[in-house]
């Protein structure tokens, strides 16, 4: 057993973005292993989605293609993936909310360990130790995983997405594993989705991100911002806990991990928790108006000014150079 | 209901003693690390207290709340402090982090479920010192149970439970037919997050968990804690890790930028030195 089993996700028929990243960790792990990856692509109508993962280099395609699979539910998910997971090395997705919510339980069903969010691979030795950030980004653990099957989520933005290319991988259609008893206990009821016409979080090359002090005015004075660059918005925890920002742009330990060309921090403080979300982006601006703010601990550019004048005056700079 | 709730004494990492890795690399010096609930897991408990009350009462218990910790004699302190801040029991689980991960955690809760019989478990999400995030996922399959994970609201049915899920782009609700497991995440303690079927759908919780009062303080000693010893009548099955950690990194340090005096300097830098506008 050298190969590796990615775990696609899809989202209406659709790829999603966070599977190339999981993609470039099995060409490395398949690589030092000697064996060859496979992606997995499951849901309902996914079609699209197979095509798509064809294209990604992988030794074979499997889809798992049915009516019972429309809504993601990670108790009728499961029992596919670990037994088409059983014949691999390794089981590997990304560790977005579907990939941290599947991933352990296919592990448990495996009676295999798992290793969270690692933000790299090392090969040595063609063995695969895995690199992982703990304390909210304050120290890397290097572990290993002694089960025969091993499971893996890889953190988004510490992995390339893998490019498409080459010719198209075989794509072979898989039957579904019976789910019963906890699938039969859980009901998919809703999804409500917030609209949002901005790039992904996880995949921007600029993210704006804002914080408590943005009050009810966060939209008001940060769309232009984002605007201008094309960005991300992001927001940190006291931002989402007030309802500034939707839930789902938190930026830290326990909400997305960002690492963009361009981090804006606004008005946020830089709490341990924030900067565990976005310590990896390449160049960060700080706008405070409190010189001793921890944000400027890790900021390249940091602004001492209030953000309601700052930030008006940086989106004419920006257009300016832009014209 | 009952309600189990599984919490983890954990070395803070927000704090200004900074996480150490020693120049040997062999493990995470916590010391000077204030040692405290996990954050997520204080989250957990609020939310079974919720689950448990009508909210106007919150001192008379709709069913029982125990609490359970893996850890070594100083972990007690976190359980007295959940006694008495209204859970009715502990257990301490006696054991050491170096003994333990995801999987052996969630095997040996899975013994005391099968013992406890609760109707739900509860928990936090992740414990952020490992940051890892699998002992809630791992416990529902071991138990077959459903399970609700990253949970931001909560609200009691029939037999069951309605759980509004934080996932990327909004919100996922399900319901899980009892008894299920339940990860918990941060808005989960928001004042309109959780409604026992005893609760007023116009009731609203203080923001946040709820603090323990003296005599509460002083009647938790005297509520029960017991002691179990790890394969006694709580096993992990062998008792074998699954994730075994050989090494610890400090993270790269970051070099400190400047700054600027005024907005145009800003874009000005941001343009010609860092060559991303
Ligand atoms: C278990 C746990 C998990 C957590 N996870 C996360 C996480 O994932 N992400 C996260 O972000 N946080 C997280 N936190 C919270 C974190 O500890 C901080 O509380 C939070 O990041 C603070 O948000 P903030 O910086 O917006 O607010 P504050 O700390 O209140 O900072 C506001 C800042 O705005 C500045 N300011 C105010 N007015 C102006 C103005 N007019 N112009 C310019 N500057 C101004 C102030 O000087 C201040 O620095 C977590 C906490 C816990 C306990
Ligand atoms: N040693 C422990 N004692 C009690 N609960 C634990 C322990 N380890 C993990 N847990 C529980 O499992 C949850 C998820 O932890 P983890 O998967 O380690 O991030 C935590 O929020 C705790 O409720």
């Amino acid at each position: 057993m050298a190969d590796i089993l990615v775990v696609a996700e899809a989202a209406e028929g659709k790829l999603k973005k966070t599977t190339h990243s999981a993609v470039t960790f099995a060409q490395t792990a398949a690589k030092a292993l000697g064996g060859s990856y496979s992606i997995l692509v499951i849901g309902s109508g996914v079609g699209e989605a197979a095509t798509e993962a064809a294209s990604l280099g992988a030794a074979k395609v499997l889809v798992a293609d049915d009516a019972s699979l429309e809504h993601y539910l990670a108790e009728s998910y499961a029992p596919t993936v670990a037994d088409l997971g059983k014949s691999f090395a390794v089981v590997v997705g990304t560790a977005s909310a579907f990939g941290k919510d599947l991933l352990p339980r296919v592990a448990a069903r495996l009676g295999a360990g798992y290793a969270s969010d690692i933000s790299d691979v090392l090969t040595e030795g063609g063995k695969l130790t895995y690199k992982r950030p703990m304390f909210a980004g304050n120290a890397y653990g290097l572990c290993t995983i002694p089960t025969a099957v091993q499971v893996v989520s890889v953190r988004q933005s510490a992995f390339q997405p893998a490019e498409p290319g080459g010719s198209a991988a075989p794509v072979e259609k898989v039957s579904v594993s019976a789910a019963a008893g906890a699938a039969a206990r859980v009901e998919f009821v809703s999804l409500d989705q917030v609209k949002n016409e901005r790039p992904e979080l996880a995949e921007a090359r600029v993210v704006v991100s804002g914080g408590r002090a943005l009050k009810e005015r966060f939209k008001e004075v940060l769309d232009p911002l984002a605007d201008s660059l094309n960005a991300a918005m992001g927001a940190s925890r006291a931002a989402c806990d007030a309802g500034y920002a939707a839930s789902d742009l938190q930026v830290g330990q326990t909400g997305k991990v960002v690492a963009p060309q361009l981090y804006f921090a606004v008005g946020i403080s830089g709490a341990i928790q924030h900067l565990a979300g976005m310590k990896g982006s390449k160049v960060i601006v700080a706008i405070n108006k409190d010189a001793e703010a921890p944000i400027f601990q890790v900021a390249d550019y940091g602004l001492v000014a209030d953000l309601f004048t700052a930030v008006p005056e940086l989106v004419k700079g920006i257009q300016a150079t832009k014209s | 209901m009952k309600i189990l709730v599984s919490l983890k004494r954990v070395a803070d990492p927000d704090n200004a003693n900074k996480v150490k890795i020693p120049p040997s690399g062999d493990r995470i010096d916590t010391t000077g690390l204030e040692w405290k609930p996990n954050p997520f897991d204080e989250y957990a408990l609020e939310a079974a207290l919720r689950l448990t009350e009508n909210g106007q009462t919150p001192k008379v218990r709709a069913g029982e709340v125990v609490v359970v910790t893996f850890g070594a004699k100083e972990a007690e302190t976190t359980l007295r402090a959940a006694l008495a801040t209204g859970a009715d029991r502990a257990i301490r689980v006696d054991s050491t982090d170096d003994k333990l991960d995801g999987s052996t955690v969630a095997l040996a809760l899975k013994t005391l479920v099968e013992r406890e019989k609760p109707d739900v478990v509860v928990m936090g999400k992740q414990a952020v010192d490992g940051d890892s995030n699998q002992v809630g996922q791992m416990l529902a399959e071991y138990l077959d149970w459903p399970m609700a994970t990253f949970a931001a609201t909560i609200k009691e049915e029939a037999g069951a439970l309605l759980v509004g899920r934080e996932v990327d782009g909004g919100v996922a609700t399900l319901r899980v037919k009892l008894p299920a497991v339940v990860t918990v995440d941060l808005r989960i303690v928001a004042p309109t997050s959780v409604y026992s079927t005893k609760t007023a759908a116009t009731f609203k919780y203080n923001d946040g968990v709820r603090f323990a009062a003296l005599p509460a303080i002083m009647a938790a000693k005297k509520k029960p804690l017991v002691e179990v010893k790890l394969g006694e009548r709580v096993s992990a099955e062998s008792g074998a890790l699954k994730i075994t950690y050989s090494g610890f990194q400090a993270p790269p340090a970051r070099k400190a930028g400047i700054k600027v005096k005024d907005v145009a300097e800003l874009v000005q830098r941001l343009k010609t030195e860092a060559k991303v506008l």
